[in-house]
C-alpha cells in the first residue's frame, strides 16, 4: 500500500476492477456509459450533475475526472461552483430537514 | 496549480522562449523529453509501436490536398500554448525569393486548399503581394489564418477584412473562449475585447454571415492541460453565445488538440501537468484518426523553404524523409512516396475526434 489511501494515479486504473469480476465490472461500465450519453439531459448537463455529486460523496477522483471533463466542454468556472453549491444546498438542506424531527420528538416529550 | 507558478509562466510568456534563451527552443531537447521520461521507461507505449499495433506503420502520404505555407514566426501575440514559440521578437521571415518558389508550386500543384500561417502572417511584408499572386492561380480554397487581434494592431491593418474579401480568402481565426477570462489567460490581456472587434468587422464586410461565400472558421485550443472536448457541442456553446452577447455570426468551429511541444510543452512541464497530460493523449488514442491525420494530406513549408509533414515537425525540426526537402527542389510525386516522420507529439493528433488545422478528424 502506499502512504495515503488515495492515489491520483489510482484513477487511471479505474477500469482494472473489471480484471477481478468481469460481468459486473463490464455491466457497470456499459451503464456508466449509456448514463453520459446526450438524452433528455444534454452530456453538458450531466457533467455538472456529475460535479456536483462528486462533491456530496466527497470522492477526490470522482472531482478530478469531472472538473476535467468540464473544462473539456468548455464549462466555465462560474457554472462549475454554481453546480457544487447546489449539490451543497441539498446536502445541508437533507440535514436541516432533520430538525423538524428533533423538534416533533422535543414537541412530544416536552409537557 | 499554485497562483505565484501561474504568474511565472505569465509573465514569462510575454517573450518568446528563444528570446529567452529557455533551454526548449532548442528542438533536441525537446526531442529528448518526447522521447524520455514515461515512454523511455515502458510506462506508455511510443507512438510508432502504438500504431503498428493496427498496421498503421509506417505512416504514408494519401492525396495531397492542402499545401501549408509558414511564411514567418513574427506575431503581435506571445500566446501562452503556442506550438509556433511567436512573437513580436521572431526575425524569421519569408522572403520574396521562397514566395515565388512558392508560388511556382502553387501554380502547379494537385493541392486544392493553400493555407497561410504564421506567426500572424499579415506582420510579413510581402504578405499581400503574395496573396494577390497566389490568389490567381485559382486555387479552391484559399485559407489564410489571422490571429484577428493583428486588424485592430495598427492602421495600415486595419482594411485587411476587405483585402481578404477582394482575394476571396477563407479566414481562420483562433478564440480560445467565448468569455474574456480564459480567452485572456491564454493569449493575452486586452485579445478578448480586440478579438471581438475584429469579428464584427469582419462581419460587417460579409465574413461569417450564414448564406455568405466569404468563409469565417474559428479555431478553439483548450485553455489549459486538457483536451478539447465534442466539436459539435463546443461550436453551438460558441455560436450561442457570441451571437446574443456580441452578434456576432461565424461558420465552423475547429476545435484543435495542444501538442505537448514548444511552448505548450514548457507550460506542462512548469505546471507539473506533462505526465497527466500525456497519460491522456495516449489513453484517448484513436486509430480510426490515425487514417486521417492531416500529415497524410498536407505539405508544410517554412519560412526559409524547407519541407515538413506538418507544421508541428516543422517547430520541431523534422523534416520530410524525402529526397526533396526543399520547395526549390519541390516535385509532388516523389514526395508523396515518403514516410511521414513521427514521434511521440504525434498522439495529440490521434486523440478522441482527433485534431488537424481543420479540426477534427474521425
Amino acid at each position: 500500500m502506499a502512504n495515503s489511501y488515495y492515489d491520483p494515479a489510482d484513477l487511471r486504473k479505474f477500469g482494472n476492477i473489471t480484471e477481478w469480476s468481469e460481468e459486473l465490472g463490464k455491466k457497470f461500465f456499459d451503464y456508466y456509459g449509456k448514463v453520459f450519453e446526450e438524452g433528455a439531459l444534454s452530456a453538458r448537463e450531466k457533467s455538472l450533475i456529475a460535479l456536483a455529486v462528486a462533491h456530496v460523496v466527497k470522492c477526490p477522483y470522482c472531482i478530478d475526472a469531472y472538473t476535467k471533463d468540464g473544462l473539456q466542454r468548455g464549462i466555465t468556472k462560474e457554472e462549475m461552483m454554481e453546480a457544487v453549491h447546489a449539490g451543497a444546498a441539498i446536502e445541508s438542506g437533507a440535514t436541516l430537514v432533520h430538525g423538524v424531527m428533533m423538534m416533533n420528538k422535543y414537541n412530544k416529550l416536552s409537557m | 496549480m499554485e497562483q505565484s507558478i501561474l504568474t511565472d509562466i505569465k509573465n514569462a510568456a510575454k517573450k518568446s522562449l528563444k528570446a529567452r534563451h529557455n533551454e526548449l527552443a532548442d528542438t533536441h531537447r525537446q526531442m529528448d523529453i518526447l522521447n524520455g521520461g514515461l515512454f523511455a521507461d515502458g510506462e506508455l507505449p511510443y507512438f510508432k509501436d502504438k500504431i503498428a499495433q493496427t498496421g498503421q506503420f509506417p505512416l504514408k502520404p494519401k492525396k495531397l490536398e492542402i499545401l501549408q505555407i509558414n511564411v514567418g514566426y513574427m506575431c503581435n501575440q506571445v500566446c501562452e500554448h503556442c506550438h509556433v514559440d511567436a512573437g513580436p521578437d521572431r526575425k524569421e521571415i519569408m522572403n520574396r525569393e521562397t514566395m515565388e518558389q512558392c508560388l511556382e508550386v502553387i501554380r502547379n500543384t494537385g493541392a486544392h486548399t493553400l493555407d497561410l500561417t504564421g506567426g500572424a502572417p499579415e506582420m510579413n511584408p510581402d504578405f499581400r503581394w503574395f496573396v494577390e499572386e497566389a490568389s490567381k492561380a485559382g486555387i479552391q480554397d484559399f485559407i489564410v489564418r489571422s490571429n484577428l487581434t493583428i486588424i485592430l494592431a495598427n492602421k495600415k491593418y486595419h482594411d485587411l477584412p476587405d483585402f481578404f474579401k477582394k482575394h476571396n480568402v477563407h479566414v481562420v481565426s483562433s478564440m480560445p473562449h467565448y468569455t474574456r477570462n480564459k480567452t485572456d489567460k491564454q493569449r493575452g490581456d486586452g485579445v478578448f475585447d480586440k478579438s471581438i472587434q475584429a469579428l464584427q468587422a469582419l462581419n460587417k464586410v460579409g465574413y461569417g454571415m450564414p448564406d455568405s461565400n466569404l468563409r469565417l472558421d474559428l479555431v478553439y485550443n483548450p485553455s489549459g492541460a486538457f483536451l478539447p472536448g465534442d466539436q459539435t457541442a463546443l461550436e453551438h456553446d460558441f455560436k450561442k453565445a457570441l451571437k446574443e452577447d456580441f452578434d456576432i455570426d461565424f461558420h465552423n468551429l475547429f476545435a484543435i488538440t495542444n501538442l505537448p511541444i514548444s511552448r505548450f510543452l514548457d507550460y506542462l512541464l512548469a505546471s507539473d501537468n506533462y505526465e497527466d497530460y500525456m497519460y491522456s493523449l495516449v489513453e484517448a488514442f484513436n486509430p480510426s484518426a490515425v487514417a486521417n491525420v492531416m500529415c497524410t494530406n498536407t505539405i508544410s513549408v517554412s519560412w526559409d523553404g524547407w519541407l515538413y509533414d506538418c507544421d508541428f515537425n516543422q517547430m520541431l525540426d523534422l523534416k520530410v524523409a524525402s529526397k526533396v526537402k526543399h520547395i526549390k527542389d519541390y516535385n509532388e510525386e516523389v514526395l508523396n512516396d515518403r514516410n511521414i516522420v513521427i514521434s511521440q507529439h504525434c498522439y495529440g493528433c490521434t486523440a478522441g475526434a482527433g485534431s488537424s488545422c481543420q479540426g477534427t478528424v474521425a
